[in-house]
C-alpha cells in the first residue's frame, strides 16, 4: 500500500483560515462532513422517521436545526444537506447510508464546499452588502440559497451574530476576498 | 469682491468657509451650498455654454432637474463631466470647469452656430448629411459630436470603488419633503421597517427653501425635529444623498447612494458611491414637483431662473440672484417669490400674466440686463438682473411611469399627475401626487403610509396634523409668448425652441414621440424634466388640441444620470468575476504553468519547462510524452452529477441519445445529448457506479447547462420519476493519467489490482489511494491507455504530487489543455468547436448512437429529413498535401479550381492543431458529403487572410492516431 495523502482546505493552506476585519471574524471550517439526503419517492415518510430515529433533524424549507450529532438544512423538497464532524465522519454515506438504506440517495458533498463561519456584533450590515438576504429580519435558523458576486452560496443565520456560508470550494478565494473586501469596506 | 450677492438668513454654516475654483478662478462659500448657490453668491451667472448653439447659460433650477448649469467637477482622473453645479456639495478644495466652451466660457468660437441658427433647426441633420451616405460615419457624425456635446472623459481610470448592497422594508418612501416627512413619522411610529430616502444631502424638501411655517415653526426647523425624531427609531433607515433611480419588478427599487461625492477624496477603505437594490412591499412616492418655465424670446440667458429656484436661494443659500428681480408667473406661487424676495429687501417687479402681463424678449450677452415687458399692448423694458419665472409646477411623476403607466392630466392644477396602472405597490403623495400645498403634502403622505401599512397588515395610526399652509392652485396656464422669432427655448438641455416644435407641426410629426425624436425634446440627460411638459401644450395649441388628446412621452429609468462606474460596482479589472481554481492549482503555480480562462476556471494552458522560450515547444513535447510514455491531466473542471434512484437508468435513456439502461454495474459509456430540435448539445461519460447510482460527466462549458437541463427534465417533463440530482463537479479531484505507462504508474498509487482483467476498458469502480477512497474509470479522450482517478477534494494536490512521484521513473509529465485538444483532434474526438449546435449526430459521423428503439429529448427532430441528406456535413480529417501547409480554423473547403464563392462552398475547417505526432498541421472540420471524400483534394481558402490563404488539403477520417482504438485497449 502507498502512502497515504495529505489534505488542503479550500484556501489551499494545509490547516483553516482565521482573518480579524475590524469587528467582524471569518473562520473557515475544515473540520465539518456534509451529504445530501434526497427523499426517494414515495418513501418520505420512511425517511423522516429513520432522520428522526438517528438524531438527524431534517428541518422544514428555509430553516436549519443543529443535534447533538448531527445538524441539516432545507436545500430543496424533499432534499436537506446534513452536516457532521469530519472527523468522525469522514466517509459521511458510510455512516448515514445505512440509516436510510434504500428510502433516500445519500451524496457525499463535503469537499463540494468551502465553509466560512461569519462572526461579529452588526452582520446585518455586512449581509447587506453581499447578497440580497434581511438578515436582520430573518429569524435564528434560517437557511437560504443566495448568490455572493456571482457565487451561488447557502447562508445560514445562527444568531444576529453569528452566520455561516458555504460556497463553492473551487471559488473559496474569491468569496473569501468579497468577504475581507466587504468587511473593511464598512469600518 | 468675495460672496458679493450673499444676503442674510439661510441653512449653510457660516463659520465654515470653504475654498473652490471654477474655471480656475478661486472663489469663497459655505458649508451647507451647493457649487451653483456659492456660485452665485459670487456673482457668478455664467456656468456653461448650450448643447447646439453653444448660448451662454447659468443655472435653470436649484435642484436635481438643472438642464444648463453643467460642469467638469474634479480634476485628473476623478474629473467627472456633466454635473449638475445644483446638487453638487460644495467642498473644500473643490475644482470645477465648465464645459463645452472654447477658448473661454465668456469667449466661445462655437457660439457661431447661434449665428446660424437659422441652418440649424429640428431635423437639420436628418435633412442635410443625408448624402453622400459614406461620408456620414467618418466625416459628418464625427464632426457634429465634437461640435454639440456635454462634457468629456479623461480616458483615465477611476481610482475610486464603488460597491453595491441589498435592503429590505416594509416601506420605501421615495423624498423626504413634507409628504415624505409625515408618511415616514407616520410608519415608523406604527413599527414598520421604514426607509426614507431623498436624493439632497439634508432632508426637508421644499420646506427648506420656504419661509412657510408648519406646526408655528419654520417650515425648515419643522423638518429637522421630524428628521431627528426618525434617526432615533430603529425601524427606520434615513438615506439622505440617495436617489431611487429607477422602479423595478416586484416592488424592487434601484437607488444610488452618494457616499463620498460631498469630499475631495473618498475616505480610506470607503467607496464613492453604493447602488443599492431595495426590497420594497410597498412604496410611496414623495418626490415633490418641478417648476417649468414659460417659453419667450430670449428666456435663456444667465439670470432667467424659475421662481421656485430664485426663491430657494435666497432661503436656503442666502444667495440673491440679482438685485433688481422681476417675477414672470401664470400662478399664485411666482407671488411667493416676490414676496419673499421682498422681505429680504431686494427690488421685485411682478408680471402677472393672468392681468395680461407678459414678458416679450430679454436683453444681455453673458446674463441678463433687462427684460422687455407687454402690458396690455404698451411696451416697456426695465433693467434687472434676475428673472424668476413660474408657469406652474409639474408633478415628478417620473418614477410612477418606469412600467410604462401614462400620467394623466389634471385640469385644476394644468399638470399631469400619476396615472391609475403605475408600479404595483407604489402609490404617490404630496406634490408627487398633485397635492401642491404644504397641509396637502402632510395630509396625503400620512394617509397613503396608513394605506400601504394596512394593505400588509400593519395597523398605523393618524396623528393630528401640524398646522400648515394649504392655499389652492390659482393658476391660469401659459405656455409661450406669441409674436417672436421663435427663439424661446423648451428644452433648454437640448436646445430645443418653440420654432422647432413649430416646424415640427408643420412637417407633420405632431405625435409626441415624433415630435420628442424630431426634435429631440426630453432627449437630453435631464429627461426632459423642465421641457417635456411645456414641448407638448406648445403642441396641442398649434395643432389645435387639448393636452389629454395631445398626451404625454413617459419617462424610463433612471430618475438622474448615474456614472458607468457605479453599475458596474466592484466588477472591475480581476474583480470582474470569481475565479474557479482547480485542485492542482497550487502545484500548477509551482511549476509555471500558463493558466487560461475556461469560464471561471483557471486551467493550466501548457506547463514550460526551463530552455522552452515557446508555446508549441512546451506542448509538442507534452503530447508527445504523454503519447511515448504517460502524462497527466487535472479533469476536475468537466461537470460531475450524481444520479440515484429506482428510476435512474430510465432518465438516462430519455435525456442521452444512446442507450444507458444496458450499462452494467462497474462500466462506463460515451454518451450524447440532443436538444428538443436534434442538435447535440453536450457530450461526456456516465458510469454506473450501484444499481440505482450514476455519476454522469459533461464537458466543462455545459456543466451548469446540463445540470440545469437534467433538473428541468427531472421536476417538470417527467415528475414521477424517481430520480434525485446533485452536482458533484467540486466534490472530488479528479486527473486523467494517459500513455502506455499510465496503468504501471497507476498502480503504484492505487491500492487495489488494475490489472486489465481486473479493471478492463470502460471500467469504473471504487479504489482507494494509500486508504484514502476513490474512484477510477477507464476511459480516454487522448486515445492512449488512460484512466481518470479521483479523490476527495481536499486530496487533489497531495494526489498530483504522488503521481509525479511516482512517475518519475517514466518521465511523467502534466499536460495541459493545449496538449489535451491536440490529443483528441489527432484521435477525432469532438469538442466546443464541433459542438457548435448547429450539428447533428450524423454530421459528427455519430448517427449509429441515436437510438431509435427508444425515446430520448431530441431524438425525433433529429430524423428530420433535412438532417438525414447523405450529402450532407459529416466530421472529416483534413492533412495538408506538403507536410509545411498552413491550416487556419474556420477556412472553407472549396473544389480544386472552384472559385471562392458562396455556391461552391464545401464547408470548414471547425479545429486546427499541430500534431507533433505526425509533423504537420492537421484540422477537424464539416465537409458536405464528407464521409464520401476521403482520399480526395480539397483547397481550404481563408478568405478573411490577407493574401488570401490557400492550401491544398487532404481529406482523411477524422482518426489521425491509432484508428482502431488498439492503444487505448492495451
Amino acid at each position: 500500500m502507498a502512502d497515504t495523502l495529505h489534505a488542503l482546505t479550500a484556501l489551499g493552506q494545509a490547516a483553516p483560515q482565521t482573518r480579524v476585519i475590524g469587528p467582524y471574524r471569518i473562520e473557515e471550517r475544515f473540520d465539518v462532513a456534509l451529504a445530501s439526503v434526497a427523499s426517494r419517492r414515495g418513501r418520505e415518510a420512511e425517511v423522516a422517521s429513520a432522520a428522526a430515529a438517528a438524531g438527524i433533524p431534517l428541518p422544514g424549507p428555509a430553516r436549519f436545526t443543529a443535534g447533538p450529532l448531527y445538524a441539516g438544512f432545507w436545500v430543496a423538497p424533499e432534499m436537506w444537506f446534513v452536516e457532521a464532524p469530519f472527523a468522525s465522519h469522514e466517509d459521511i454515506v458510510a455512516v448515514v447510508k445505512p440509516i436510510f438504506g434504500e428510502a433516500a440517495s445519500i451524496t457525499e458533498q463535503t469537499d463540494a464546499w468551502v465553509r466560512f463561519d461569519v462572526l461579529g456584533t452588526n452582520l446585518a450590515a455586512l449581509v447587506e452588502k453581499l447578497c440580497n438576504v434581511d438578515f436582520a429580519r430573518a429569524a435564528d435558523g434560517y437557511a437560504t440559497r443566495t448568490v455572493i458576486e456571482h457565487m451561488g452560496c447557502y447562508l445560514i443565520r445562527h444568531t444576529s451574530g453569528a452566520l455561516t456560508i458555504y460556497g463553492g470550494r473551487s471559488s473559496a478565494q474569491s468569496l473569501l476576498h468579497a468577504l475581507e473586501v466587504t468587511a473593511a469596506s464598512l469600518l | 469682491m468675495s460672496q458679493s450677492n450673499r444676503i442674510s438668513g439661510g441653512q449653510i454654516d457660516r463659520s465654515k468657509t470653504l475654498s473652490f475654483r471654477f474655471d480656475g478662478k478661486s472663489y469663497q462659500g459655505h458649508a451647507g451650498d451647493t457649487l451653483a448657490s456659492a456660485l452665485l453668491a459670487n456673482g457668478v451667472r455664467l456656468m456653461g455654454r448650450s448643447f447646439k448653439y453653444h448660448r451662454p447659460r447659468g443655472p435653470l433650477s436649484a435642484g436635481s432637474e438643472e438642464p444648463n448649469a453643467l460642469v467638469h467637477l474634479r480634476s485628473g482622473a476623478r474629473q467627472e463631466p456633466n454635473t449638475r453645479a445644483t446638487v453638487a456639495e460644495l467642498f473644500d478644495g473643490l475644482e470645477a470647469r465648465s464645459q463645452n466652451a472654447w477658448p473661454s466660457l465668456k469667449f466661445d468660437a462655437l457660439a457661431i452656430n447661434d449665428r446660424l441658427n437659422t441652418f440649424l433647426t429640428a431635423g437639420f441633420y436628418y435633412k442635410t448629411f443625408m448624402w453622400p451616405a459614406a461620408f456620414w460615419e467618418k466625416l459628418y457624425e464625427p464632426i457634429i459630436r465634437k461640435a454639440a456635446g456635454l462634457g468629456a472623459l479623461t480616458r483615465q481610470e477611476d481610482p475610486d470603488s464603488y460597491d453595491k448592497g441589498f435592503l429590505h422594508c416594509d416601506l420605501l418612501i421615495i423624498g423626504a419633503g413634507p409628504a415624505g416627512l409625515s408618511a415616514a413619522l407616520t410608519a415608523g411610529r406604527a413599527g414598520a421597517q421604514v426607509i426614507l430616502a431623498d436624493e439632497d444631502f439634508r432632508m426637508g424638501g421644499r420646506l427648506k427653501a420656504e419661509t412657510l411655517e408648519v406646526g408655528g415653526q419654520a417650515g425648515a426647523d419643522w423638518a429637522a425635529a421630524q428628521v431627528l425624531e426618525l434617526a432615533a427609531m430603529p425601524n427606520v433607515r434615513l438615506m439622505p444623498r440617495t436617489t431611487i433611480i429607477g422602479a423595478f419588478d416586484h416592488g424592487i427599487y434601484g437607488a444610488v447612494e452618494r457616499v463620498s461625492d460631498h469630499l475631495a477624496v473618498p475616505m480610506k477603505g470607503k467607496v464613492r458611491q453604493t447602488l443599492w437594490r431595495i426590497y420594497s412591499r410597498r412604496a410611496v412616492l414623495a418626490g415633490g414637483a418641478t417648476e417649468r418655465p414659460i417659453a419667450f424670446e430670449n428666456n435663456d440667458r444667465p439670470g432667467v431662473m424659475l421662481a421656485g429656484a430664485l426663491r430657494a436661494y435666497a432661503n436656503r443659500w442666502g444667495v440673491a440672484v440679482g438685485r433688481k428681480v422681476a417675477v414672470f408667473t401664470n400662478n399664485d406661487d411666482g407671488l411667493r417669490t416676490a414676496s419673499d424676495l421682498r422681505a429680504k429687501g431686494l427690488e421685485v417687479r411682478v408680471i402677472d400674466a393672468r392681468k395680461g402681463e407678459e414678458v416679450i424678449d430679454t436683453s444681455g450677452r453673458l446674463g441678463l440686463k433687462s427684460v422687455t415687458i407687454r402690458s396690455n399692448g404698451k411696451v416697456e423694458t426695465i433693467a434687472c438682473d434676475a428673472l424668476g419665472v413660474s408657469g406652474g409646477w409639474n408633478p415628478n411623476v417620473n418614477i410612477t411611469s418606469h412600467h410604462r403607466s401614462r400620467p394623466v392630466w389634471e385640469e385644476a392644477i394644468a399638470a399631469f399627475v400619476p396615472g391609475e396602472d403605475g408600479p404595483v405597490g407604489l402609490t404617490a403623495a404630496g406634490a408627487a401626487a398633485g397635492a401642491l400645498s404644504t397641509h396637502g403634502a402632510l395630509a396625503t403622505g400620512q394617509a397613503q403610509a396608513i394605506a400601504a401599512l394596512a394593505d400588509l397588515g400593519i395597523a398605523a395610526k393618524a396623528d393630528a396634523l401640524p398646522q400648515a399652509e394649504d392655499a389652492p392652485v390659482a393658476i391660469s396656464p401659459k405656455w409661450y409668448v406669441a409674436g417672436g422669432k421663435g427663439r424661446a427655448w423648451i428644452d433648454q438641455q437640448n436646445d430645443v425652441t418653440l420654432k422647432d416644435v413649430k416646424l415640427a407641426q408643420q412637417e407633420n410629426f405632431t405625435s409626441v414621440e415624433h415630435l420628442k425624436r424630431y426634435t429631440t425634446l426630453g432627449m437630453a440627460t435631464d429627461q426632459g424634466k423642465t421641457g417635456n411638459v411645456l414641448g407638448l401644450a406648445v403642441m396641442a395649441g398649434l395643432t389645435g388640441k387639448t393636452i389629454p388628446e395631445t398626451g404625454t412621452t413617459i419617462y424610463r429609468p433612471p430618475y438622474t444620470p448615474v456614472a458607468m462606474g457605479t453599475l458596474a460596482g466592484r466588477s472591475r479589472g480581476k474583480e470582474f468575476k470569481p475565479f474557479r481554481l482547480t485542485p492542482s492549482h497550487k502545484w500548477a503555480e509551482e511549476q509555471g504553468a500558463v493558466f487560461v480562462e475556461v469560464g471561471m476556471w483557471l486551467r493550466s494552458q501548457w506547463l514550460p519547462k526551463a530552455g522552452e522560450t515557446h508555446w508549441r515547444e512546451s506542448v509538442d513535447r507534452e503530447v508527445l510524452a504523454t503519447r511515448k510514455s504517460v502524462g497527466i491531466c487535472d479533469v476536475t473542471t468537466l461537470g460531475k452529477i450524481d444520479i440515484q434512484g429506482t428510476d435512474a437508468a430510465a432518465f438516462l435513456d430519455k435525456v442521452y441519445a444512446n442507450n444507458f439502461a444496458s450499462l452494467a454495474v462497474g462500466k462506463c459509456r460515451y454518451g450524447l445529448m440532443l436538444r428538443e430540435d436534434g442538435m447535440v448539445y453536450d457530450d461526456g461519460t456516465t458510469a454506473r457506479l450501484g444499481e440505482n447510482e450514476y455519476v454522469m460527466t459533461t464537458t466543462t462549458a455545459n456543466a451548469v447547462l446540463v445540470f440545469r437541463n437534467l433538473e428541468y427534465a427531472r421536476q417538470v417533463l417527467w415528475p414521477d420519476m424517481d430520480v434525485q440530482l446533485i452536482s458533484t463537479t467540486e466534490a472530488w479531484a479528479q486527473f486523467s493519467v494517459a500513455g502506455p505507462n499510465a496503468r504501471k504508474l497507476l498502480e503504484k498509487v492505487v491500492d487495489q489490482d488494475i490489472s486489465d482483467a481486473a479493471f478492463p476498458y470502460m471500467g469504473a469502480g471504487a479504489i482507494t489511494v494509500g486508504g484514502i477512497r476513490g474512484r477510477l474509470f477507464r476511459i480516454s479522450f487522448s486515445g492512449e491507455l488512460a484512466y481518470e482517478i479521483a479523490v476527495p477534494t481536499r486530496y487533489g494536490d497531495a494526489l498530483v504530487r504522488k503521481l509525479m512521484e511516482a512517475g518519475r521513473e517514466f518521465d511523467a509529465i502534466v499536460y495541459g489543455t493545449e496538449a489535451l485538444g491536440v490529443m483528441r483532434v489527432e484521435k477525432g474526438h469532438v469538442a466546443g468547436n464541433e459542438l457548435n449546435g448547429q450539428s447533428s449526430a450524423l454530421n459528427m459521423g455519430l448517427g449509429k448512437m441515436v437510438s431509435k428503439k427508444k425515446d430520448s429529448i431530441g431524438m425525433v427532430l433529429s430524423q428530420r429529413e433535412a438532417l438525414l441528406d447523405p450529402n450532407g456535413y459529416r466530421l472529416v480529417g483534413v492533412k495538408p498535401v506538403h507536410k509545411d501547409g498552413k491550416l487556419t480554423a474556420g477556412s472553407h473547403f472549396l473544389a480544386i479550381g472552384a472559385a471562392p464563392v458562396i455556391e461552391n462552398d464545401g464547408g470548414w475547417l471547425t479545429s486546427k492543431v499541430y500534431s507533433p505526432h505526425l509533423g504537420c498541421d492537421i484540422a477537424l472540420g464539416y465537409l458536405k458529403a464528407g464521409d464520401q471524400k476521403i482520399g480526395t483534394q480539397m483547397r481550404a481558402v481563408n478568405l478573411l487572410a490577407k493574401p488570401v490563404q490557400e492550401t491544398l488539403v487532404e481529406i482523411v477520417s477524422p482518426h489521425f492516431f491509432d484508428p482502431e482504438g488498439e492503444r487505448l485497449r492495451g
